[in-house]
């Protein structure tokens, strides 16, 4: 089982939803941040880190010995990630997808690969819970390279749950891709409600089964519970504003542990969520 | 960029989500004159919803390409699944939209030349009229990719209307995170200004955006939004700021003005421009200006 927590607009409260749920459910379960630009699962659960990777993508490295100037490499490439300039051939690692067509195109075997540093994925465990998320060194263009290390980590026999970064586009789709479930969390602003649309168009364009959990639930209108409602899509819970909430967010520690009730709440969660990714 | 020189930009970005970008960069589009608007979230683009822009132009946003297998003119050889390193292509030669790089390598050897590689459109761009002066904004395509490029296109359209009109300032609404769209966002700017908020994942991203303009040399500068759900956080990040040396301009209580406003389509100063949270987004409206 795998199931993804995603919104459009930030803030909204994905982070609060993987680690409470996460932490509700114990054993079993493995908890993975796909926020690799702005990971915080491990501030909320403070992991026993085991294992640390440094993340690489290959990029090419010509021999000017060999090169001819020919420029196929040139043609080939989408990304203008190399280019010939007068008598040599130039490389912008940062613009490369790493799709390896210079260094097949090229005659002479001047191209080779080489490493290129982008981020460090970890994982760990706290208690019977397990762990991993990855962290995109600052100024790197690319998250899904670390996004996919990250969902390579899904282990088929346990609950693991995907806390995806905010929107809709490529580093959303990595994340939430080919998983089970997708928890769309939002809140009932104009905001919140035209971000969840665009989610929605998203994990429907995927075809997965999805609900809401409407967050701040009482500050807001009623239009994201009209929308849910006309678009069939369930409300799988709602949470009012409680400055008690914000503040045990704030510094970093869980609802399931600070507030009693709500570990109830969150394993109900999960039944609901069960229920649902049945369905379909 | 000759000729570009007096234009100032400022981003408002954030690294966390929801800490209330498009709220402060609507207040400040009440605030400024003389100014063009940019959202440059054009994966969630929320500032429409206040200023409630009346369309002038509007244009495809064309960017990157696409490979289609026509399965007529394929052998099935399978020299494109090798080549391949998104793993794009199924087992009976159909490409996965999703998963396609349009990195154009299986078009390039294909041996019976039965790839097609049309070009895509990703978005749309709009330059529009508002209440607050124009604006210009996009519309990034459901799952869709080439964010960056259609930030950068967003920026570019927005200084060319600024040059036009012989308006000197750009407001920018920056996306959320630390990669592709957000650099994109920043590159070239004049300065940031960073909407932070008093929480332990605030204080973590707004770390690493502050990291991020300090890589790119832009000046930063941080503000504190909904400050008082708690004091003990919000003072930790003044002292960060003051180590750094980072501005900090102000810091804005936690106040449900700023989703009666939304609700109401207005920005906060003009929803009731005499409240506390009004006035908080003045002060840091007069330190940015100043400071830029």
């Amino acid at each position: 089982m795998i199931i993804s927590i995603a919104s459009g607009k930030g803030g909204t409260g994905k982070t609060t939803i993987a680690t409470n749920l996460a932490v509700a459910l114990g054993p079993g379960v493995n908890l993975l941040d796909c926020d690799v630009e702005e990971p915080n699962d491990h501030i909320f659960i403070q992991p026993e880190v085991t294992y640390t990777e440094r993340i690489s993508l290959k990029v090419p490295q010509v021999d000017m010995n060999k090169c001819t100037l020919c420029g196929r490499c040139q043609e080939i490439c989408q990304f203008q990630a190399i280019v010939v300039v007068g008598k040599t051939t130039l490389t912008f690692p940062e613009l490369c997808h790493s799709c390896g067509g210079c260094l097949e195109v090229c005659p002479e075997d001047a191209i080779t690969e080489i490493d290129r540093e982008m981020g460090i994925f970890e994982t760990g465990t706290r208690d019977s819970l397990e762990f991993a998320h990855a962290r995109l060194f600052v100024g790197q263009v690319m998250a899904v390279p670390l996004i996919d290390r990250v969902r390579a980590a899904v282990q088929p026999d346990k609950i693991n749950i995907i806390d995806a970064p905010p929107g809709t586009s490529c580093p959303v789709i990595s994340s939430v891709k080919g998983t089970d479930f997708v928890i769309l969390v939002t809140e009932p602003t104009p905001f919140g409600l035209n971000d969840l649309k665009l989610a929605v168009g998203m994990v429907k364009i995927l075809n997965i089964p999805h609900g809401i959990i409407i967050n701040r639930s009482d500050l807001g209108d009623t239009k994201v519970t009209e929308y849910a409602q006309q678009e069939a899509i369930p409300i799988l819970m709602e949470i009012p504003f409680d400055r008690q909430i914000a503040q045990t967010y704030s510094t970093g520690k869980l609802l399931v542990e600070e507030l009693p009730d709500w570990k109830d709440k969150f394993v109900q969660l999960y039944e609901e969520v069960r229920k649902y990714a049945g369905e379909s | 960029m000759q000729g570009n020189r007096d234009i100032k930009e400022l981003i408002v970005i954030s690294g966390k989500g929801g800490t209330g970008k498009t709220s402060l960069l609507g207040g400040f589009a009440s605030l400024a004159s003389d100014k063009v608007l940019c959202d440059a979230d054009v994966d969630a683009a929320d500032l429409y919803l206040i200023l409630e822009p009346e369309i002038k132009k509007r244009q495809d946003f064309q960017e990157g390409h696409r490979a289609i297998i026509d399965p007529d003119r394929c052998t099935e050889c399978g020299l494109c699944r090798d080549l391949c390193r998104f793993n794009a292509i199924s087992p009976d030669y159909k490409v996965d939209p999703i998963d396609c790089e349009g990195c154009g390598v299986c078009v390039y050897f294909c041996p019976e030349d039965a790839i097609d590689f049309p070009i895509k459109t990703c978005g749309e761009l709009f330059i529009s009229d508002t209440r607050c002066g124009p604006m210009v904004h996009a519309r990034l395509g459901i799952a869709e990719d080439n964010s960056g490029k259609l930030v950068t296109l967003t920026r570019k359209e927005a200084r060319e209307l600024a040059k036009k009109r012989g308006l000197n300032l750009i407001l920018t609404d920056g996306p959320p995170g630390l990669a592709c769209p957000v650099i994109a966002s920043i590159a070239g700017a004049t300065a940031v200004l960073i909407v932070t908020e008093p929480t332990l994942s605030g204080h973590h991203d707004m770390d690493r955006v502050v990291e991020l303009a300090n890589h790119f040399e832009i000046p930063a500068s941080i503000c504190i939004n909904k400050y008082d759900l708690n004091p003990d956080m919000t003072a930790v990040i003044e002292q960060y700021g003051k180590e750094r040396g980072l501005p900090i301009f102000g810091k804005i209580p936690f106040d449900p003005i700023f989703t009666k406003a939304m609700v109401q389509k207005q920005t906060v100063i003009e929803y009731d421009g005499g409240c506390q949270a009004a006035q908080a987004l003045r002060d840091i409206w007069e330190g940015v200006i100043s400071s830029l």
